[in-house]
């Protein structure tokens, strides 16, 4: 195991790539419940990144911390450069072009149709497609590379969990973003509808040559995915290093998330 | 005697003070509504699409209440008015009764129970699945696209549905004069339409504006800051009526005197 001050050389390659996210003592607290406590993150160009962590431990603050889905307390979180913390609503609408967010439940719009669903990131930014009229192309790209070009005119009700789940990772991608973020991506999913979508996190991964954020329970779907991983303990780096390094670790606190 | 009351009035003093909390907010919320409403981008697509949804699920309740209530005035007011030989009077008081007061208020209320309960449970189930978050990160402004819509689709619906429900009450009425007295048609809305004036007429639907400000309002409210999962989504629903309600009668209260206090002048 390396604990986070003593970065290995195993990451020297990793870290010769362009910075995509940098997160810097962030720190968030509701009350007397301090959530995140000086947590600290670099994700590079291409890479995948996974964070493990005990429920509570502050994951899913952090990740809405990213997109601005929550103000923080203290700490600088720089996307591609940019700290998020001091931008407008404008700059920051600008900047989530750039990052896809896989929700754990995948928070598809039940009022619209697939296709009203892949269009609507679109609305506000077609300019980043040259002010396009017809988004149908767009639409069928992101659906073929999640499999599922034939349910565009069925209602989110009409799929099954897995289906709902590519679906909303053809919602992240449809903006061509550079970052994707997992909210838990195999959560509530079957072990066979889980490797699938772990396959297609990695294929998409190839396609759209995005750098991914994911944060898992599921240990089969950290060993396949991930480049790098930290433990989040109380809200703050427990541990870092790749998926054999922590696997191996004879501390307790890690070893505990490999059982 | 003091320990037997302290208890209660510790209850009845966290309530106030949840009260004044709520109406603090509710405060806030309308002013972030008027904030949003004049900014760009403006979401018309989606103002017309709210329109047609929130009248159109409306139109049919609306009819039948307004039919209903028109049957009911006319007969159990009848023998009071046959009493005196005043049947004649009937359309002018049915006219009136309905247009100035008892059309836009129990329409308006049957209007909250439908659409404050359906944005409160549509609103609040979409912020429990993450669906506001969702949009907020696709870079649209939620609050602008759900919220702003809704309450102005309410607010611009409301009267069409009213003047609707009240032509329809009216027509209530007359079939009932019509198979009671052999009125005809023309001569019973002759008699309706000579009675009323402006003054009846205009604050009438000036208020349902706000009875339908309200009701969006309270129902976008309720489901936009609605916690607590499932659970939640029901609360918000249920919550959004009960204030709904409360307030409808709060502002006919105040548009009632408002009136009163023009027409002396």
């Amino acid at each position: 195991m390396n604990q986070t001050e003593n970065i290995p050389d195993i990451f020297k390659k990793v870290e010769s790539r362009n910075l995509m996210l940098e997160i810097v003592e962030l720190r968030k607290s509701f009350g007397n419940n301090h959530v995140l406590n000086g947590f600290n993150l670099e994700l590079y160009e291409g890479e995948n990144l996974v964070i493990m962590g005990k429920s509570g431990s502050g994951k899913s603050v952090m990740i809405k911390c990213l997109v601005g889905l929550m103000e923080v307390d203290s700490g600088s979180i720089k996307v591609m450069g940019r700290d998020i913390t001091k931008l407008s609503r404008v700059e920051l609408d600008e900047i989530r072009t750039e990052i896809g967010f896989l929700f754990q439940g995948n928070a598809l719009y039940d009022s619209m149709t697939v296709r009203e669903n892949l269009e609507f990131p679109l609305r506000r930014h077609k300019k980043k497609f040259g002010d396009i009229t017809d988004t149908t192309a767009l639409v069928m790209e992101a659906l073929e590379s999640v499999g599922l070009a034939h349910t565009i005119n069925l209602m989110p009700s009409e799929l099954s969990g897995g289906m709902k789940k590519r679906i909303a990772l053809a919602r992240a991608l449809i903006l061509k973003p550079k970052i994707i973020l997992y909210d838990e991506p195999t959560s509530g999913l079957d072990p066979i509808t889980s490797k699938e979508i772990i396959e297609l996190m990695r294929r998409v991964q190839k396609q759209y040559k995005t750098s991914s954020l994911i944060i898992t329970h599921d240990v089969d779907c950290a060993r396949v995915v991930s480049e790098r991983m930290i433990l989040l303990v109380d809200g703050t780096n427990y541990a870092e290093g790749t998926f054999a390094e922590l696997a191996s670790s004879e501390e307790e606190q890690v070893k505990a998330f490999f059982k | 005697m003091i320990d037997l009351y302290w208890p209660v009035m510790q209850e009845s003093k966290s309530s106030f003070k949840s009260f004044f909390i709520e109406v603090g907010e509710l405060t806030y919320f309308s002013g972030r509504f008027f904030k949003e409403v004049f900014t760009k981008p403006f979401e018309f697509k989606e103002l017309l699409r709210q329109c047609y949804s929130i009248g159109n699920r409306s139109v049919l309740l609306v009819g039948v209440t307004g039919f209903i209530i028109g049957l009911v005035l006319t007969l159990q007011t009848r023998p009071t008015l046959q009493e005196f030989g005043a049947e004649s009077w009937m359309p002018s008081m049915v006219g009136i009764s309905i247009i100035r007061e008892i059309g836009p208020v129990i329409i308006a209320l049957t209007f909250a129970g439908r659409i404050a309960s359906g944005i409160g449970a549509e609103l609040g189930s979409m912020k429990v699945t993450e669906q506001i978050d969702a949009m907020e990160v696709s870079g649209t402004n939620p609050f602008k696209f759900l919220v702003v819509t809704r309450i102005l689709a309410a607010t611009l619906m409301l009267p069409i549905l009213v003047i609707f429900g009240d032509a329809i009450a009216l027509f209530g009425s007359y079939l009932i004069e019509n198979s009671k007295g052999s009125v005809s048609f023309v001569l019973y809305f002759n008699k309706v339409f000579s009675t009323l004036e402006f003054s009846d007429l205009i604050p009438a639907v000036i208020k349902t504006y706000f009875f339908g400000f309200a009701i969006g309002l309270v129902g976008c409210y309720k489901g936009y800051t609605c916690e607590k999962g499932t659970v939640g989504v029901g609360q918000a629903a249920n919550s959004a009526v009960v204030y709904a309600s409360m307030l409808l009668f709060i502002l006919d209260f105040i548009a009632v005197f408002v009136t009163d206090i023009f027409i002396e002048l």
